[in-house]
C-alpha cells in the first residue's frame, strides 16, 4: 500500500449520541480495509433544519462540515440517510455560489455511506467476522434511493461465517421513521412502523439489521414495545465482529477497552 | 381583459416571454412538423406474421377472442358461429363500411344483419378496424357512417374484423397511416383505441368484465399479412 | 376564496379517524400489496420502460416551456374542426361556462365522465344548485357520489370502500329494486349499475368529461378509461364539454403515445387501458352518432403561477395515481384523510399550488421523503424536493407550530457550535445513560412523548462517540 488512504468519519448525530459501539465499528472495518481514520470535531449535517425548511441554519451547518471534512480523502458515514444529505442535498444549499461551488463539488465527490465504500471503493469482497444466526436486512429509503445502496450490504453479509440472510418481506418500504416525521405524526408513523414490525417477526431472524441508526431505534423500539423477541443492530456492527448489547437492550458491567467479542474467523484473506 | 387574454398574459409572464420571441416559434413550429417518434418498443418489430401472431396473443392477454380467418368471405360463417356458441340471437348491427357490405352475409341464412348506429338496443355489432396495434393487442376504430362510434360501445358484445395487413407493430406506424389517409386537418370525429373488453376493478378491486361497454370483444383477423 | 369540501387543515384529526378506521384499513391494504406488484411485474415486461420515462419527462418539460403556443395551435385546430375552445382563470369561471352551455342547450341531465378537474371545480354541487342533475357513470364515482364523498383516489375513487359498504350503499340508494335481491356477488352490483347507469347515458342532455391530454397538432382531447363509460359520456348526448386544465397539452400523436406507454402501466398495471379515445370537434356532415356541439373549456386556477417557477415540474404530472399507490402514508391513512380533491404526494405538492400553502400545510409535511414516489414517477417528478420548498416556504412565513421552530432553533444554534454543542450533548448522554442504565430502553421520557407513545426508547452510553474517541486517541 503506497499512498495512505485518510477517512474522516462523518459518525453521524445519532451514532454520536445515542450508539457509540457502530462508529468503532466502523473505525475497525474502515482499518481493516486498510484507511486511516480520523474523526474532526463535528455535530450534525444538517438535515433535521434542511427538512424542517430551514435552509439557512442548514447552510451555516454545511459550511461548517465542510471546512472540517474537505481535506480527506474520503468522507465515510455509517448511514445512507447522512451520507445521502452530504453528497446529494448539499450541493442544492450551494447552487449558484461561485466562492464555495467548486469546494462543494470536490467535497461531495469524497461522500461515501460505510458498506458502499467499503465494496465499492476500497475493494471489500470480504469480512473476517462469525454470527450464530438468522438475520434480515431492512434497506433504509435514502441509502437505497439516493445512493443505491442494496448490493453491498449483501455481499458483505453473505461472507460473514454461519450468518443466514433471511429476506424481509417489503424490505424496501419505509419503516415511518422520516426524521421529524415519526414525532410531528406520531399516530401514522406507528401504523407504518408496525407493519414494518409484523413482516420483521415474520422473517424468521432473529436479528434485524440496516444501516441506518434512525431506522433502527424506530423499528427496535416498536419490536420491544410489541414484545417481539428480535434484536436490532447496525449491519456494521455484525460485520465488525462486534458484540455489544443490541439496541435498547441492557449492558452488561463491561471492561474498559474489550468492546470488540472474539468472534472472528482465523484468516482474512 | 378577457379570461384567453388574462390567461395568455400570465403564461408569457411566468415564463419570461412575449410570444414573438422566433426561436420558440421555430422550435413549436419545427416540432409540429416533423413530429418526432421517440421511444419505440423492440416488443412489436417483427416480420408480417409474427406479428399478427403477437397481435392475437395481446388481444387474448386482455382478455378478448381472437380468430384468424384466411378470407373476408369466412367471417360471415364465423360471426354466425360465435353467436351460436354464447346462445346469442341471431342478429348483428354494423356499419356502412363497404368491406363488410361486401361480405357474403347472404350465405348465413338464419343471420338478421342491419346497419347503422346502435340505440343501445342491439346485443351485437360487428365493425371493421382501420388498423391493429401488435404491441399491445390494440384495434384502431374510426368514427363515421362505415364504423358508428356506437357500435363500439353500447352492444354487449363486440366482433372487430380487421385486415392482416392493417397490424401495425406499433402505434406510431399507424399515425403515420391516419395523416396519410385522413389527413391532419380532417381527422375522424373520434378514433378510438380499444384494447380488450370493457372491465371495471372498482369494486373493492375485483376484476370484472363488461362495465359499461361490451362485455366480450372478439376480433377476426382476415387475409394474409403485409 | 372558499373551497368546497376543504379539510385539510384538519389533516391530524382525519388521520386519527382513518387509522381507527377498520374498514378503511382493510380496504386500504388491497392497495398497497397487489397494485405495486402488478406495476413491477407490467413495467419488467418493457426494457424500453425507463427510456420511455425519460421520453415523456422531456416531452413535458419541452411543452410546458412553450405552452402559450401549444395552446394557441390546439385552439385553432380545435375550432377548424367544429369544436369550441373557452377559456377559465378561475373555478369560479370555469363553473359559469359550463352553465351557460347547459342553459343554452335546456340540459336537465349531465352524464359525467371522470374530470377531477371537474372534482377541483366542485362541478355537481353547482350543477344541482342550479337544478341540474349531474350523475357520475365512472363506477367509482358513482359509488362516491351516492356517499355524498370525495374520491380518496385519483384513478381508483372507491378504493377506500369494501364490497360491504358498496352492497349497503347500493340498497340504501337504488330503491326501486326488490330490497330481498341477492347483491352479494360483485358481479350481480356491478350489473345493477350498469342498467341503472346505462339509463342515463341513454337519457342525458350533455356530457361532461375531463382530458388525459389534449392534442395540439389535431385540436384533439384524450379520455381513456377503462369502463367505456367516458365514451357512452361524450358520444350520446347533444352536447359535449371537456374540462381540462392548461397543462394538458401535448404537441403531437407521436408525442402522446410516448405518455400513453407510461400511463397506464403506471396507473393501473395494463399495457394499455381499454379504450383510449382520441375525439376532434362534434359529429360530421353524415356522422350517425355522436355530439352536435363540442367545448373544451381550458382552466389555469393557479397553474399559471407555477409555470417557469420552482415548483414548475409538478405541471408534468399525468394523473396515473404510481405515487400515492407507493406511498406508506397514504396506505395508512387513505386519500380522504389529505382533505381535498388530490392526495398522496401529487396531492401533497399541487393542493397548496391550488388552495394555498396555508390551508394545506399539513400536507407536504406528513412525508417521510422515502422517495419511493419519485422513484415510480412516469415523468420523473421529484415529489419530495417539491414538498420540501412548501416547507421551506412554510418556515419562511412562520407557518410552522411554534414548538417545532423553538426546538429547531435550540438545536440549530447548538449544532452550529461545536463546543457548546459537545458539553450540552455530554450532558445529556450522561443523564440519560445513567437512567437507562437498569433496562437499556426507556417506555417514557419526558419530552419525548410522540416517540414513547408507540415505541421503546434505547438507553445511550454515558459518553458520547467523540468523546470516547478522544481518550482512544490519546490512549493509543
Amino acid at each position: 500500500m503506497n499512498k495512505e488512504t485518510r477517512v474522516g468519519l462523518f459518525v453521524t448525530c445519532l451514532v454520536d449520541l445515542i450508539r457509540p459501539a457502530v462508529g468503532f465499528a466502523a473505525v475497525k472495518l474502515l482499518e481493516d480495509a486498510g484507511c486511516t481514520v480520523e474523526v474532526p470535531v463535528q455535530t450534525c449535517c444538517g438535515q433535521p433544519a434542511f427538512n424542517s425548511g430551514d435552509r439557512a441554519t442548514t447552510r451555516e451547518i454545511a459550511e461548517q462540515v465542510i471546512a472540517a471534512f474537505e481535506n480527506y480523502d474520503y468522507v465515510v458515514a455509517p448511514s445512507g440517510s447522512c451520507a445521502g444529505m452530504l453528497k446529494t442535498h448539499y450541493p442544492e444549499l450551494f447552487a449558484g455560489d461561485a466562492a464555495w461551488a467548486p469546494r462543494v463539488e470536490t467535497f461531495c465527490g469524497k461522500i461515501h455511506e460505510l458498506v458502499s465504500f467499503l465494496v465499492d471503493v476500497m475493494k471489500v469482497s470480504k469480512v473476517a467476522a462469525a454470527f450464530d444466526g438468522a438475520v434480515t436486512y431492512h434497506d433504509s429509503c435514502s441509502g437505497l434511493r439516493e445512493l443505491g445502496i442494496k448490493a453491498q450490504p449483501r455481499k458483505l453479509l453473505a461472507s460473514v461465517q454461519g450468518l443466514e440472510l433471511k429476506e424481509l418481506y417489503d424490505s424496501d418500504v419505509c419503516c415511518g421513521f422520516g426524521g421529524t416525521f415519526c414525532v410531528k405524526y406520531p399516530d401514522i408513523s406507528n401504523t407504518i412502523v408496525s407493519k414494518k414490525a409484523e413482516h420483521i417477526a415474520a422473517s424468521g431472524a432473529q436479528t434485524l439489521l440496516a444501516g441506518d441508526l434512525g431506522c433502527l431505534m424506530n423499528m427496535a423500539g416498536k419490536l420491544q414495545r410489541l414484545g417481539k423477541k428480535v434484536s436490532a443492530r447496525h449491519v456494521a456492527e455484525v460485520l465488525a465482529g462486534m458484540n455489544e448489547p443490541a439496541i435498547g437492550e441492557r449492558s452488561d458491567a463491561r471492561k474498559s477497552g474489550h468492546r470488540f467479542s472474539v468472534r472472528r474467523r482465523e484468516t482474512m484473506t | 381583459m378577457t379570461a384567453r387574454a388574462t390567461l395568455f398574459a400570465s403564461i408569457r409572464q411566468s415564463l419570461g416571454v412575449t410570444g414573438d420571441e422566433p426561436a420558440r416559434c421555430a422550435a413549436v413550429a419545427d416540432r409540429l412538423k416533423q413530429h418526432p417518434r421517440g421511444v419505440i418498443p423492440a416488443r412489436g418489430q417483427l416480420p408480417p406474421q409474427e406479428r399478427v401472431k403477437l397481435f392475437a396473443e395481446m388481444v387474448e392477454a386482455a382478455a378478448g377472442t381472437a380468430a384468424t380467418l384466411p378470407s373476408a368471405d369466412d367471417v360471415p360463417a364465423a360471426v354466425a358461429a360465435l353467436l351460436r356458441r354464447h346462445n346469442l340471437p341471431m342478429q348483428i348491427r354494423r356499419g356502412d363500411d363497404p368491406r363488410l357490405a361486401a361480405l357474403p352475409w347472404g350465405n348465413e341464412r338464419t343471420l338478421e344483419v342491419s346497419a347503422g348506429a346502435s340505440d343501445g338496443h342491439q346485443l351485437v355489432s360487428v365493425s371493421h378496424a382501420f388498423a391493429g396495434v401488435a404491441e399491445t393487442g390494440t384495434l384502431v376504430m374510426a368514427s363515421g357512417p362505415d364504423n358508428p362510434t356506437t357500435l363500439n360501445f353500447l352492444p354487449d358484445t363486440h366482433i372487430v374484423v380487421v385486415d392482416a395487413k392493417d397490424i401495425a407493430g406499433d402505434y406510431e406506424t399507424v399515425w403515420a397511416r391516419v395523416r396519410e389517409i385522413f389527413g391532419i386537418e380532417a381527422l375522424p370525429r373520434a378514433i378510438n383505441m380499444i384494447t380488450g373488453p370493457s372491465r371495471s376493478a372498482d369494486i373493492a378491486q375485483i376484476l370484472i368484465l363488461g362495465a359499461h361497454g361490451p362485455r366480450r370483444l372478439h376480433v377476426l383477423i382476415v387475409g394474409d399479412a403485409a | 376564496m372558499s373551497i368546497a369540501h376543504l379539510t385539510s387543515p384538519a389533516f391530524k384529526e382525519n388521520a386519527k379517524g382513518a387509522l381507527a378506521d377498520a374498514q378503511l384499513q382493510s380496504a386500504m391494504h388491497g392497495v398497497e400489496t397487489g397494485v405495486v406488484d402488478r406495476r413491477r411485474a407490467t413495467v419488467a415486461k418493457l426494457p424500453e420502460f425507463e427510456a420511455l420515462r425519460d421520453s415523456a419527462r422531456d416531452i413535458k418539460n419541452h411543452t410546458l416551456a412553450h405552452l402559450d403556443l401549444y395552446l394557441e395551435q390546439f385552439e385553432s385546430r380545435c375550432i377548424a374542426a367544429g369544436g369550441n375552445v373557452h377559456y377559465a382563470v378561475t373555478a369560479d369561471e370555469a363553473r359559469a361556462k359550463v352553465l351557460e352551455i347547459c342553459r343554452k342547450a335546456n340540459a336537465k341531465l349531465v352524464t359525467k365522465g371522470k374530470s377531477m378537474i371537474g372534482e377541483e371545480i366542485a362541478i355537481n354541487d353547482f350543477l344541482e344548485e342550479n337544478g341540474i342533475a349531474p350523475v357520475e357513470t365512472d363506477l367509482g364515482e358513482y359509488l362516491v357520489q351516492i356517499r355524498h364523498e370525495l374520491p380518496s383516489h385519483i384513478i381508483m375513487p372507491a378504493v377506500h370502500l369494501t364490497q360491504e359498504q358498496i352492497e349497503a350503499d347500493f340498497r340504501r340508494v337504488h330503491t326501486h329494486l326488490p330490497a330481498d335481491r341477492q347483491l352479494v356477488e360483485p358481479q350481480t352490483l356491478l350489473t345493477e349499475a350498469r342498467v341503472i347507469l346505462r339509463d342515463r347515458f341513454l337519457a342525458a342532455d350533455v356530457g361532461i368529461t375531463g382530458a388525459n391530454f389534449l392534442i395540439a397538432e389535431t385540436g384533439t382531447s384524450i379520455i381513456v378509461t377503462n369502463e367505456g363509460n367516458g365514451d357512452l359520456t361524450q358520444t350520446l348526448p347533444r352536447v359535449h364539454i371537456v374540462l381540462a386544465s392548461i397543462e394538458k397539452v401535448v404537441p403531437t400523436l407521436e408525442d402522446v403515445s410516448q405518455l400513453l406507454r407510461v400511463l397506464a402501466r403506471s396507473a393501473t398495471a395494463q399495457e394499455m387501458s381499454v379504450y383510449t379515445t382520441f375525439s376532434t370537434g362534434p359529429r360530421r356532415d353524415g356522422d350517425p352518432d355522436g355530439p352536435n356541439e363540442y367545448h373544451v373549456i381550458i382552466l389555469d386556477n393557479g397553474r399559471t403561477a407555477m409555470l417557469g417557477g420552482q415548483l414548475a415540474e409538478m405541471l408534468r404530472c399525468i394523473r396515473c395515481g404510481a405515487c400515492m399507490n407507493h406511498c406508506p402514508v397514504y396506505a395508512a391513512v387513505g386519500g380522504h384523510t389529505y382533505g381535498w380533491v388530490y392526495p398522496g404526494p401529487m396531492g401533497a405538492v399541487l393542493t397548496p399550488s391550488i388552495v394555498g400553502i396555508e390551508n394545506a400545510g399539513h400536507l407536504p409535511n406528513a412525508s417521510t421523503f422515502c422517495g419511493r414516489c419519485e422513484e415510480v414517477c412516469p415523468v420523473r417528478i421529484p415529489l419530495p424536493k417539491l414538498m420540501r420548498h412548501w416547507r421551506e416556504r412554510e418556515f419562511e412565513r412562520h407557518l410552522s407550530p411554534a414548538t417545532v421552530r423553538t426546538g429547531l432553533a435550540a438545536w440549530g444554534y447548538l449544532a452550529t457550535r461545536p463546543r457548546l454543542y459537545a458539553v450540552a450533548m455530554s450532558l445529556f448522554v450522561f443523564a440519560l445513560g445513567l437512567m437507562g442504565r437498569l433496562f437499556g430502553r426507556f417506555r417514557w421520557l419526558p419530552l419525548a412523548g410522540s416517540w414513547t407513545r408507540h415505541r421503546d426508547f434505547p438507553a445511550p452510553d454515558v459518553q458520547t462517540f467523540q468523546a470516547q474517541w478522544k481518550r482512544r486517541v490519546r490512549t493509543r
